[in-house]
């Protein structure tokens, strides 16, 4: 499977998600500019990523301008034929606005960026550290969907200890339920405020984003 | 408009400098000329009270791709075709009056200066220093650089990876910012700010221009300004995002073989761009002003010269290429605008729809050139009186150790800054291996090459005040003994100059005593001064801030495997310290902060035995034989200890051999040229061996989490941490101590 990793002006961590999928995962990797629309190469057996960064400057809401680009209306369409999309932080941010996944990501809890390495806790329940790095990344929605995502099994990641106790303390920006990062109905789409790419590599000291970049991606 | 002495004195120029400019034009300037040369022959942009001595500074090197303050930034190689960009610059006084835009601009600034040489960022780094922590000025000031330096160091995407913050009275009035960026670039992608080829195109690229920046000090006077002058931001805003598609947009024009040269605009916008790239390519410009991108209407032909908005650059296009030029920023919609030529006879023209505005030499105004140089008068300082009259002995060994230490812990200058680095990212870029695995450097990778880059920025201006020659000596010998026990070998020193005002000779003495020593240091650690930056006038009525030459500093590991850490790893690892032990308390926190002296002499530091620790250390490194290496530094012994527990919430047991020393000074004081390591006990033989008879001293070992001092039990390692890791964030949210952020 190939991957494509596409680049808005404002994208930052596109260089990074590309060196760890083609270097320390071995895939191959195209480079998507968000001017263009053509997905012709990928089949929905390969994966589409939005990357981090601040895709138009962000100055207005995080992404809220990214949804009306030429490439995510292909992105949305190919998501929609049941290609994989994965959104990481402005990505995440991206998707939410194009109402591929439910929700929005407020200004953290304390007003600030944070920049640090949490813990997360997926559905097979294994701990894993990952750094964020976001200024707006509180995930916010309705009682109701957060329910049903519950229900669904469509939250993929919570903030959590390092012991793997999800709780108020482990929760960086005051998302609702500790949400970190949810998958759509159909399970092809996935968002996620936390950086994998960032944890791919043994010299810095962290692979845990192999196993999640693997887990959502490849199988 | 008549232009009289009294106009060039109200431009802050002087009556002999107006006599000069009247004699190097044989006419008198007109209005748009007097500011072009108010503007070049400023301080910030002549040097003209620094240049003579900062000439005497190492500037060579056979690492050094172009010579020292040559291009906008130090350019030196790495081996295998790749070479490392750097520099440091203040942006001080925007930062007092406007924190937020002040900082963000000195950020944007310093990678343009980077970017514009063909390289590409990789590492960001500030040295941030501020009054005292507990006055309101003080946090409002602090949050707003912060704020600043993440807003826009976080969009454009580099990652900050290292820097220092202190808090003393003396900077109250008047904070330093100082940024720093390191690039790499391909050897053959290296741009130069030179003008060259009569008849290419000179290309404005970049965001559209506006009135920022321009009617600061100069423009005071209601004789110059129009009736609009007075609502002028004199502070620059920034727009990362502009950047970010600037830095994108130029590298791939660079890459067609398009350019010829380029120049950002900083300091003096389009005047300066234009008149160094043409006088260091002994050339001219013909500039039509009126086809610069703008985003106000009516701009006056000195506004344009002036202005200083930012995210633009000056690019100098290679003839039958401007197309693809045109093509790459339109791909990034930026603002890209053909507004002139060079010229052959060394002209800058100016022209404003079709009437010609100002006419200069080029060579008259820049610095090397036509641009004045002085030499200012020194005199030792009269408070050097006090500081002689220190007497150490005059200070009582407190009786409880315990409690002294738990009070240097808390103090700001040595607390951890957790609560300020979190908002910036550090980890863009996915090769900045010391957020996980910390080391007294940042350890940033170079990515395609196995190769990482140690960089540091150090300037304890303390010492700096006690000796000028000394402590300037000391920032230079701790920057490079980080990088040493981070695995690096030094390469260059960029130096951002920050004094008080160089018109009061006792002010010029600091900056002399600390040129003298940097060179010194500089030369013995094969470390030349690629570049920098001097900000004088840090100066406020309640007198000048403490002399701060801060160092920047680059070093080199050829592998990044080859990376030493700061943290203990084990139990049972016995710790050393390498160096000799001492009693030394001068001009230590402890000192200033627990005993409240403000005058004593600088700590003991000598060249020679520092250099020697430096190499003895490289080589312990270099034969594995030590787990852990951490120099000492504020707070003394006691504090790198703890901090080299903290990573993995380990505990010390230590104890002080030599009883004659003094046991403040021991475990607080700051006598340079040491560095705690760690060795496996299995290697202690092997470590032996290595260490010969370089002076050393067995401390101890490293313990599960207790920390032991003297044979006496001082608590646990995690409440050390939770008092060091919050007594920041308690100063500046004192009803948050319990909130969520708080929780490490």
């Amino acid at each position: 499977m190939k991957f494509g990793v596409v680049v808005f002006p404002g994208s930052n961590c596109d260089r990074d998600i590309q060196d760890a999928l083609q270097n320390d995962l071995n895939k191959e990797v195209i480079m998507l500019w968000h001017k263009d629309k053509n997905l012709d190469m990928f089949s929905t057996q390969d994966g589409i990523i939005l990357p981090g960064g601040f895709s138009y400057g962000d100055y207005l809401r995080c992404g809220a301008i990214a949804r009306f680009s030429p490439m995510m209306q292909s992105v949305v369409e190919f998501a929609n034929k049941g290609g994989k999309v994965l959104g990481v932080c402005n990505g995440f941010q991206v998707l939410c606005e194009s109402q591929l996944l439910p929700g929005i990501l407020l200004r953290n809890a304390n007003r600030q960026f944070i920049c640090k390495n949490v813990f997360l806790k997926g559905a097979d329940n294994k701990t894993l550290k990952i750094p964020i790095a976001h200024g707006e990344g509180r995930y916010y929605a309705e009682d109701k969907i957060l329910d049903r995502l519950e229900a669904n099994n469509q939250v993929i990641f919570q903030y959590c200890d390092q012991k793997g106790s999800v709780n108020a303390a482990a929760n960086p920006n005051g998302s609702l339920r500790n949400i970190a990062g949810i998958k759509n109905e159909a399970g092809n789409v996935f968002g996620m405020m936390p950086h994998p790419e960032r944890a791919t590599k043994q010299a810095l000291g962290n692979v845990d984003g192999k196993i999640i970049l693997q887990t959502l991606l490849m199988n | 408009m008549e232009i009289t002495v009294k106009t060039a004195e109200q431009l802050r120029l002087t009556a002999e400098e107006f006599e000069l400019i009247k004699q190097k034009l044989g006419r008198t300037p007109n209005f748009n000329e007097l500011c072009a040369f108010s503007a070049m022959w400023s301080e910030h942009c002549s040097y003209k009270n620094s240049i003579k001595w900062i000439k005497t500074l190492p500037r060579e090197g056979a690492r050094m791709l172009v010579a020292a303050g040559e291009e906008n930034a130090g350019l030196m190689d790495i081996g295998d075709g790749f070479g490392v960009v750097f520099k440091i610059e203040s942006h001080n006084h925007p930062s007092a009056i406007e924190p937020f835009q002040g900082a963000a601009t000195g950020v944007g600034g310093i990678h343009r200066d980077i970017f514009t040489m063909g390289a590409r960022p990789i590492a960001a780094l500030n040295s941030l220093r501020f009054g005292k922590l507990n006055e309101a000025k003080t946090q409002h000031l602090l949050s707003g650089v912060v704020h600043g330096i993440g807003h826009y160091g976080n969009c454009f995407g580099v990652p900050t990876v290292g820097g220092e913050v202190y808090f003393e009275q003396c900077y109250h009035t008047n904070p330093l910012v100082n940024a720093m960026s390191v690039g790499i670039l391909k050897s053959g992608d290296t741009i130069s700010a030179t003008a060259a080829g009569v008849g290419n195109h000179v290309f404005f690229v970049g965001s559209a221009t506006g009135k920022d920046g321009i009617g600061g000090a100069s423009f005071a006077s209601a004789d110059i300004t129009n009736e609009s002058a007075g609502e002028l931001p004199a502070v620059q805003v920034g727009d990362p995002f502009q950047e970010k598609k600037l830095l994108e947009a130029c590298l791939e024009v660079i890459k067609t073989g398009a350019v010829s040269g380029m120049q950002d605009m900083g300091a003096a916008g389009i005047i300066c761009s234009t008149a160094e790239m043409s006088a260091k390519g002994e050339v001219g410009m013909k500039i039509h002003l009126d086809k610069v991108p703008t985003r106000q209407q009516n701009m006056k032909a000195w506004e344009l010269l002036l202005s200083e908005s930012q995210e633009r650059m000056l690019m100098v296009v290679k003839k039958g290429q401007e197309e693809e030029v045109l093509r790459i920023f339109e791909k990034w919609d930026l603002p890209c605008a053909d507004i002139g030529e060079v010229t052959e006879d060394g002209i800058l023209q100016f022209y404003m729809n079709g009437e010609l505005e100002a006419e200069l030499p080029a060579y008259e105004l820049v610095l090397g050139g036509g641009a004045p140089q002085y030499e200012r008068k020194f005199q030792e300082p009269a408070y050097f009186q006090k500081i002689r009259q220190f007497n150490p002995e005059a200070i009582q060994v407190p009786d409880d150790l315990k409690e002294v230490a738990e009070k240097i812990v808390t103090i700001p200058n040595i607390a951890s800054k957790r609560s300020i680095y979190v908002q910036y990212d550090s980890m863009v870029g996915a090769a900045n291996t010391s957020t996980n695995e910390p080391a007294d450097a940042a350890v940033v990778m170079i990515k395609g090459t196995n190769k990482a880059l140690a960089i540091t920025t150090d300037c304890n201006s303390r010492y700096v005040f006690a000796d000028p020659f000394k402590g300037t000596m000391i920032a230079v010998a701790e920057a490079a003994r980080n990088i040493v026990c981070s695995g690096g070998l030094p390469l260059g020193v960029t130096n951002c100059l920050n004094f008080g005002n160089p018109y009061d000779p006792e002010v010029y003495y600091q900056f002399v005593e600390a040129i003298k020593g940097m060179g010194e240091a500089c030369r013995k650690f094969n470390t030349p001064v690629t570049g920098g930056n001097v900000s004088f006038y840090n100066q406020s009525p309640e007198g000048p801030v403490y002399p701060t030459p801060t160092i920047g500093m680059v070093g080199l590991l050829d592998r990044v495997r080859d990376k030493m850490t700061l943290d203990f790893k084990a139990p049972g690892d016995v710790i050393f310290l390498i160096g000799k032990s001492s009693g030394d308390i001068n001009s230590s926190e402890y000192l200033h902060k627990v005993h409240g002296v403000e005058h004593s002499p600088a700590p003991h530091f000598d060249l020679d035995e520092e250099h020697a620790l430096q190499q003895k250390i490289a080589e312990l490194i270099k034969n594995k034989v030590i787990e852990s290496a951490h120099d000492i530094s504020e707070g003394g012994l006691f504090i790198t200890l703890l901090e080299s527990c903290f990573n993995r919430e380990l505990g010390v047991d230590v104890v002080a051999s030599d009883y004659n020393i003094r046991k403040d000074g021991f475990w607080f004081g700051e006598a340079q040229s040491r560095v705690v390591v760690s060795v496996k006990s299995t290697k202690a033989a092997s470590f032996k061996k290595v260490i010969g008879d370089h002076p050393y001293e067995e401390l101890g070992e490293v313990t599960t989490g207790s920390i032991e001092i003297d044979g006496m039990n001082w608590g646990d390692i995690k409440d050390w941490k939770y008092k060091y890791d919050t007594a920041i964030e308690k100063f500046l949210h004192p009803e948050l101590e319990n909130a969520l952020n708080l929780v490490p």
